[in-house]
Order: structure tokens, then sequence, then C-alpha cells
């Protein structure tokens, strides 16, 4: 029961996680673009319940932040003025779906007050909302990098391990030359030679296409092998000495088989590839500036001063901590499952 | 009629040097004219620590061409006539007195008698002629022949006497005197051979044997230790003595270590394991602030150095068939109420607070404040106006859409690309709130981080670009290095290169304005005529000014007679004068 429980926090987290990250817009109070220039490095804004007077509120509040006038880059609360937060407050307009806009945001405090859950970066931008943003892309190209490199390499994988011979040896030392490249400087080439400027999205579906492509090797061979064992089972033997088509064959007597492994190495892939992406746009590579991306937020820390200043600026290396957990933890769930189906 | 120019630190020296002869003229035959030099004396003895960016490639004054090599070859070598870092003015070195002819072609310098090399041959007016002979060879290609070449004609260098060297010019040039900075004199009587032979170039590298050097400078070398450091000694026959008569330098060692990157040298100082901190980032300069006191640690902000950051468009004459996209976007960029309006949406003051930690000054023309000499005062200082701004793209045929996208006379949406260096994370965030700046007029503008080189090629050679983001650094504080710039025919008039002729009428004026404050000796005419270079750039923006950053150093409080400057190097040009005080007498000058 009590693993039973675990079970459901784990994949509720991680439904919200990306509940979270699927709309930024709404959950973000801020644009990720939106700069607050009079407050950079801004600590994350308390909530206070209970008010200078010394009076309770059930809702909670927050004051704005303002230089300490005796030190630079030093920020202290003004308790002028509080800010309540309200849900579903009303904000800067964000696009939900394509052309669908919408102003409506989870919470928010009144004008001028201003809410950083967690704290701001160099630009005074909102670093909750920044990691919101930066959410979709590291965890979409996560997802869609497993699941371009899971297609192909179980396709190739599958069709390898049951036609065998020439094919098997083509794909085989295909997946060995793909094994051996050296994907980062590949990376870094096919950066090179791209136009200068290219849109996020385009950005972006070329980190989810070359993480990919690169990625397919390992599943490919992965699959190959159980393939190999599962066409000599006897049920398939039996299948194909009554005249099953390959086709046949392999969607109901191969394919089944696999499905199990595939969800696991999915599941070991999805955050694999997201600390690719994270790499890249560490890197330079990704995403441009100003939008967002976990390791373009993260790329941030390469700074001593910021390292060694403002703890807040951590907090995405905590969400993807929180992230690749669930996703291992999953992964390990899922592989017992498979273990049990298979015996 | 001669014109004679005799410092007064230069009779003190002779005073002075009278004076400590009485001690030990048996042990020196000739005639000394040592230097004394201005400031307060310290203690002999003690060891200072730096931490280079980077491993000095040659030790060869002709060959040096990086920063790091003119460092450590400063502190080995002397030249002629000097710049006075912290005066920003010319001052007698090994030369003690200079005249000038009346038609300004002609200098003669009279040479300190007595000065010796660091291996204790005497210095005369041979190896002056020797050294301008290796400088001018065209097969050695030293950077610093360009300078010495006016109009196409090398500078003449005669021996007079054994204390006398004339030096022609090809016609009058007015920072003549500043030309000698720098230019290190060389041994001849251990140059020569090799440079007879033909291996000038492979002599004194990193590698040579300490006994094959020699240099007039305060430090001479003792080891290098590839990868880790380099440690100078004293030069015990250096020519400067301080106040009362003690001979310079006072430190036994100067070593330098080699540490490749900002952070780690901030980390090194911190612990103490380095004296001085060259050149620090404004966000690491706030985190040693922190603890600096406790620490013992002296920190200084100099204001703004010679480096200003600009924004400038390509205003290159392209063949519209080979670029037809950036041909399309240069109407704007041609426009002067485009560049005028982009510069009025710009937050100087944003950007100065936000990447440099306020530790940067907004300027709106090409002569930084550091430039106490040659600033215009009177150029104006227009505030960021976005309304401003509008009113000229409006005027300009500029409107904008529904959605507050900016559109041209021919209704196309304004978007371009800015390009910046992306070694350097400061140009980047500077790209970034130029961007949102711009936004805010309805520009679409996008950032591309390219390599250094590969975007100095895109600027100077393909001209494949729309706008860049970059810096200059002035290495001295006269207008006569930027003729470069400025004329419509210099090899860095970034934004139009190889004019055939002026493209415009400021262009022109720029180019005779430049060309008459070479050669007008009277200093407050030529004051006149770079002011108005300054009133010209600052009106028609060929670059978008953007701010200067500050000099940030810092020292140990141990180092007596710190006294850093905004001129290179910014903490070691008075290496000669540095200290070690004891611990407890250590303060903050």
């Amino acid at each position: 029961m009590n693993k039973r429980r675990r079970t459901i926090f784990v994949v509720t987290l991680l439904a919200a996680l990306h509940l979270f990250v699927i709309f930024p817009g709404f959950f973000a109070p801020y644009d990720y673009s939106a700069q607050e220039r009079e407050l950079p490095f801004a600590p994350p804004s308390p909530l206070h319940f209970v008010d200078a007077a010394g009076d309770f509120h059930s809702r909670p509040f927050v004051y704005s932040w303002k230089e300490r006038p005796d030190s630079r880059g030093a920020y202290e609360e003004d308790r002028t003025q509080m800010f309540k937060v309200r849900l579903f407050a009303m904000g800067s307009p964000y696009v939900v779906v394509g052309p669908w806009t919408s102003r409506l945001h989870l919470f928010g405090v009144a004008a001028p007050g201003r809410i950083f859950l967690f704290g701001t970066d160099d630009f005074g931008r909102d670093e909750f909302s920044r990691m919101l943003y930066g959410g979709r892309i590291s965890l979409f190209a996560g997802l869609l990098g497993a699941a371009v490199a899971l297609f192909a390499g179980s396709a190739l994988g599958v069709v390898s391990g049951y036609y065998g011979k020439w094919v098997d040896a083509v794909v085989m030392r295909l997946v060995e030359l793909f094994l051996a490249l050296p994907w980062l400087y590949l990376l870094f080439a096919v950066r090179a030679v791209l136009p200068l400027r290219i849109k996020t999205t385009d950005a972006f579906l070329l980190l989810v296409g070359v993480v990919g492509l690169v990625g397919w090797a390992r599943p490919a061979r992965l699959l190959r092998g159980i393939v190999l064992s599962a066409k000599e089972r006897n049920f398939v033997l039996a299948a194909r000495a009554m005249g099953a088509s390959d086709l046949h064959i392999l969607r109901r007597h191969v394919l089944p088989q696999t499905y199990g492994t595939m969800l696991t190495i999915a599941a070991l892939l999805v955050p694999q590839f997201i600390l690719a992406e994270v790499t890249l746009s560490f890197l330079g590579l990704g995403v441009g500036e100003p939008m967002p991306s976990w390791g373009n937020l993260l790329a941030e820390l390469q700074k001593y001063s910021v390292l060694t200043s403002y703890w807040w600026m951590y907090l995405p290396a905590i969400a993807l901590v929180v992230l690749f957990l669930a996703y291992q933890w999953t992964s390990a769930k899922l592989q017992e499952k498979v273990a049990v189906v298979n015996t | 009629m001669r014109k004679t120019i005799v410092s007064t630190v230069c009779l003190k020296a002779l005073l002075v040097s009278v004076f400590v002869m009485g001690g030990t003229a048996a042990t020196q035959a000739a005639p000394q004219d040592y230097v004394t030099a201005k400031g307060g004396t310290g203690q002999a003895g003690g060891r200072l620590v730096v931490a280079l960016r980077s491993e000095p490639k040659t030790l060869n004054p002709i060959l040096s061409v990086d920063a790091t090599s003119r460092e450590v070859i400063g502190a080995m070598n002397a030249d002629l006539i000097h710049i006075n870092r912290e005066t920003q003015r010319t001052e007698p070195a090994l030369a003690k007195s200079w005249s000038v002819s009346s038609d300004g072609r002609r200098y003669t310098l009279q040479l300190r008698r007595g000065v010796k090399f660091s291996d204790g041959a005497p210095f005369t007016a041979d190896d002056v002629v020797f050294s301008f002979q290796l400088y001018l060879d065209e097969n050695l290609h030293s950077p610093q022949r360009d300078l010495l070449v006016l109009d196409g004609k090398p500078i003449i260098v005669r021996k007079i006497d054994a204390y006398t060297v004339e030096c022609e010019l090809a016609k009058p040039y007015a920072p003549a005197e500043r030309l000698f900075d720098g230019l290190a004199m060389m041994p001849s009587h251990l140059l020569e051979k090799p440079y007879r032979e033909g291996k000038l170039e492979q002599t004194w590298a990193t590698n040579a044997p300490a006994a094959e050097m020699a240099g007039l400078g305060a430090f001479r070398l003792r080891e290098y230790m590839p990868g880790q450091r380099m440690v100078l000694e004293r030069n015990p026959n250096y020519w400067k003595t301080d106040a009362v008569g003690n001979r310079l330098p006072y430190l036994t060692e100067l070593t330098f270590i080699f540490v490749p990157n900002e952070d780690a040298q901030v980390i090194k100082f911190q612990s103490s394991e380095t004296h001085v901190l060259e050149r620090a980032g404004a966000d690491n300069f706030a985190l040693l602030q922190k603890d600096a006191k406790a620490k013992g640690q002296c920190l200084y902000d100099l204001g703004p150095g010679l480096e200003f950051l600009f924004l400038f468009f390509n205003m290159n004459h392209l063949d519209a068939t080979k670029s037809p996209e950036i041909t399309a976007k240069q109407a704007w960029f041609r426009d002067l109420q485009f560049r005028q309006a982009v510069s009025l949406a710009m937050d100087r003051k944003g950007m100065a607070r936000l990447v440099y930690d306020g530790r940067a000054t907004p300027i709106w023309g090409n002569v930084t404040p550091g430039n106490k000499l040659w600033l215009n005062t009177n150029l104006p200082h227009p505030e960021r106006s976005l309304e401003q701004a509008k009113t000229l793209l409006q005027s300009a045929g500029f409107s904008w859409n529904a959605s507050g996208a900016l559109l041209d006379t021919q209704k196309r949406p304004v978007t371009f690309t800015i390009l910046v260096s992306s070694s350097n994370a400061q140009r980047t965030k500077l790209a970034t709130i130029a961007q949102d700046d711009l936004k805010q007029l309805g520009m679409d503008v996008h950032i591309v981080p390219m390599e250094f080189r590969a975007l100095v090629d895109r600027v100077l050679n393909t001209k494949e670009y729309e706008a860049v983001l970059m810096n200059l650094v002035n290495g001295d504080v006269d207008p006569t290095p930027e003729m470069n710039l400025w004329l419509s025919s210099g090899e860095t008039h970034l934004w139009d290169l190889g004019e055939a002729k002026p493209a415009t009428p400021w262009e022109a004026e720029l180019d005779h304005l430049m060309e008459a404050q070479m050669t007008t000796t009277d200093s407050a005419a030529r004051k006149k005529l770079y002011d108005r270079v300054q009133e010209l750039a600052a009106q028609n923006l060929p670059f978008i000014f953007l701010l200067s950053p500050n000099i940030l150093v810092g020292a140990q409080a141990t180092v007596g007679n710190f006294r850093p400057a905004i001129l290179e190097p910014y903490a070691l040009w008075n290496a000669d004068q540095l200290f070690i005080r004891a611990a407890g007498a250590a303060k903050c000058q």
C-alpha cells in the first residue's frame, strides 16, 4: 500500500511538473523576458502573514524590494506598502496555444508590487517565470528527442534483429559508427555551418533532431537483442510454420515483447536528453537569449561571483534533480514490471 | 632656432645624482645621470607575485604583439621618452632631454650618461641607432614599425656622439614624443651578432637563458617555468633612485604566475597568493569588496579607462546582388534619424548598472572621461527618451502596425541582427539590454554571439553583418592612434571600409581634421581640431556610443607605493617603486 502511494506521488509529481511547463504563461506571474532593471539579483520575496503592526492576515502578502542605501547590490524590504498575493490575477499577455492569448495568471500582485518566488537574475527577470518557460524547452527537448531516438532506434533495431544477415550487419556497423562519434564536437560543427540567425523554434527543433539522431544507436542495439531472442520463441516459430507474414509476426508476436523494454528505455532516455539540452545550452549552443532553458539558466553559475553570492540561482539545478529522480524512479518501477511480465 | 624642453625632474635628477656620486664615485668612472622617481620611499627587499592571464609568447621587444608579453617585457626594458601613466604626459627616461627643430621634423635627444644594461655593459647612442634599425627592419615585421613610418617614409635615427642622437621625421608630427614610449632600447653588444646572422626572430624567445639577455628595465630574467611562472629579479644597474638616493627597484623579485581565467585569478588574490589583481570584472570586484577590509586588501575603482563600447551598423557599400538582405536594410542604417532614435533608446545607465554593477560610465562620444587631456566636455548628453526616438522615427517615415512592430517606408518590418563576441559574457548582456530597449521602439532585434575572430572577419573582410556591438581600446590618450578609425581610407573605418572618397560631407571634414591635428604642433589648436572630431562623431553617430567600463584594480594592503592608473599596464607601471611593507604597517593608499 505504502509502495503504491509512493508510485502515485511520483507519477503525480511528474504530471504536475509537465503541466507547469506546458502552460508556463499561466503559472508564471511574469513574461520570461520582462526586465526589472532596478532589481538585478534580488532575492526571493518572502511571503508574509503578519504585517509590520503585528496584525495577522489570512491571505499572504509580499513587500517590494528596495536597494539598501548603505550598500550597492543589497536589498531590503520596503515595509511601507504591502501587496496581497491574488489568485487568478490579470497580468501581462502570453500565448497559450497558437493565436490564443490570455492575460490570466495563476497568481500575481498588484503593480507596482512584484512577487519573485525564486528571486531575479542579472537583468532583474523573475527566475520562477524563467524556470517555467525554460522547463518547456528543456523538458520537451528531452521528450521529443527521446521519441525521435526511440522511434528510429526501435525501427532499425527490430528490423536488424528480425531479418539478420546483411541487414543486421549494415545496421550494427552504423550503430557502432554512431556510438563512436564524438557527438559534442559534431554538434559544434553542425551549429557552425548553420545560418547566423535561426528562429527559436528552429533552434529548438534542430536541438531535438540532432539529439534524437545521435541517440538512436543504443536503443537500436538493445532492441535488436530482444528481437533476436523473441523470434526464436516457440510461439513465434509456430506462427511462422503456419505461414504468417513477417509483418503479422512482428506486429502480433515480436513487438509486444519489446514494449516493456521500450518504456524503460524511454524513461531513461528522457532525463538523459534533458541533460543533453542543458549541456548544449550551457555551452551556448541551444536556444538564444532572451529565451530561457534550464541549461541557459544554469550557465549563469559559470561566473564565480554568481556562484558564491546568489543561492537562488541554483534553483533550476534543484528542479532538474527532482525531475531526474522522478524519471529514474519511474524507470526502475517499469523495469520491475517488465521483469515480472517476462517471467 | 631650437626649442628646448628640459623637464624639472631631470634637473633634480642631476642634483641628486651628484649627491649620490659622493659615495660611489670611486667605483663609477663615468658621470651618472640617475633619475629620481617621484613618490614615496620604501623598503628594499621583498617579492611581489602577480597573476597573468596567459604566458608571454616572447621576451623579444621587437616581436611582441600580445599584452602579456608586453607587460613582462615592460618590466625588463626601458624607453627613451616615457608616458607617465599617472599624468598621461611624456617625461624623460633614457633620454634626459630633447629639443625640436623649428620645422618640427628633427628631434635631438641627449642620452643619460653612465647608464648600464643589466649585464653591466654601457648604454650609448649605438644601442639607440641599433634598436631603431631593428624596429624599422621590414623583414622582422615589428608591430611598432607602422608607428615609425610617416607617409611611407621611416623615421631616420643618426648618432651625433656617444650620448646624442638625432631623429628625423618625414613631416612635422605633433605627438612625436609619444612615439618613443614603449620602444625598448636593446643591447647591441648582445643582439648585433644574431641580427647579422638573420636569427633575431629566434633570439629572446621565452626559453632564452637569462645570461643571454640584458635590458635597461627595473628587473631582469631569472627563470621561466613553462605553464607555471616567470621569475624576474632586481636589476642592480637600474638607473633610477628614490627621493633619498636609494637605488631602485625596491623589490628583489617580481614573479608572474600564469592563471588563465579571471575567476581563478580572483580566488588567488582573495587567498593572498598574489599581491596584485591587475584587472577585475565588476561582479568580482563587488564580491571582493565584501571582505576586503578583513583580509587586508585594497580595491581601487579608477573610473573609466580608454575603452569604449559601441553599437554600429553596416554602412559599407555592398554589392546588392550578393547581399540583398543587408543592402535592403542599409537604407535604415544610413538614415541619421534612425541612428539617433537607436541612440536615444539605449538605457546606458541601466547597462552600467546591470552589466557593470554601476562601475562603468555612460558615453556619448569616442573619448572617455578617463582621457583628461582630450575630452570635449561640451558634448551634449541627451537623456534616454523613447518618446523622442519615436518622433524621430516617425519623421523619417517609419510607422507602426497594430501589434506595435516598427515598419519602414515600404511597410517592411524593421528587424536586424546584432553580432557580439561569444567569449565576452558582458558584451552579450549589453546586447540583451539593447535588444529589449529596441523592442520598445518596435524593432525586432536578434543577438548572435560569435567567436571573436569570426566576428572580426565579418566586420573587416566579408562585411556580412547588419550590426555589431563591440569595443575599442585606445592605447594612448593622444588622438593620433585613431587616424585609422576616422580617416575615410582608414583600415579600421569600421562602418564603411575602404571608401574611395569620403561618402558624406562629415566624413570629408573628419579626414581634414585628423590630418590637420597630426601636423599641428600647437597643442591648443590641436585640441580644438580634435574637439570638432568628437562633435562630428557624436552628431553623426557612425557609432552609437554606450559605455566605458571602469578600470578596477586590487592590491594587498602590504604593497607600498601602489598607484594604479588607467593606462596599461594599470598596476605595474611603477613596478620599480613598489615595495612590500611589514604586515603591521599595511594600509591602503
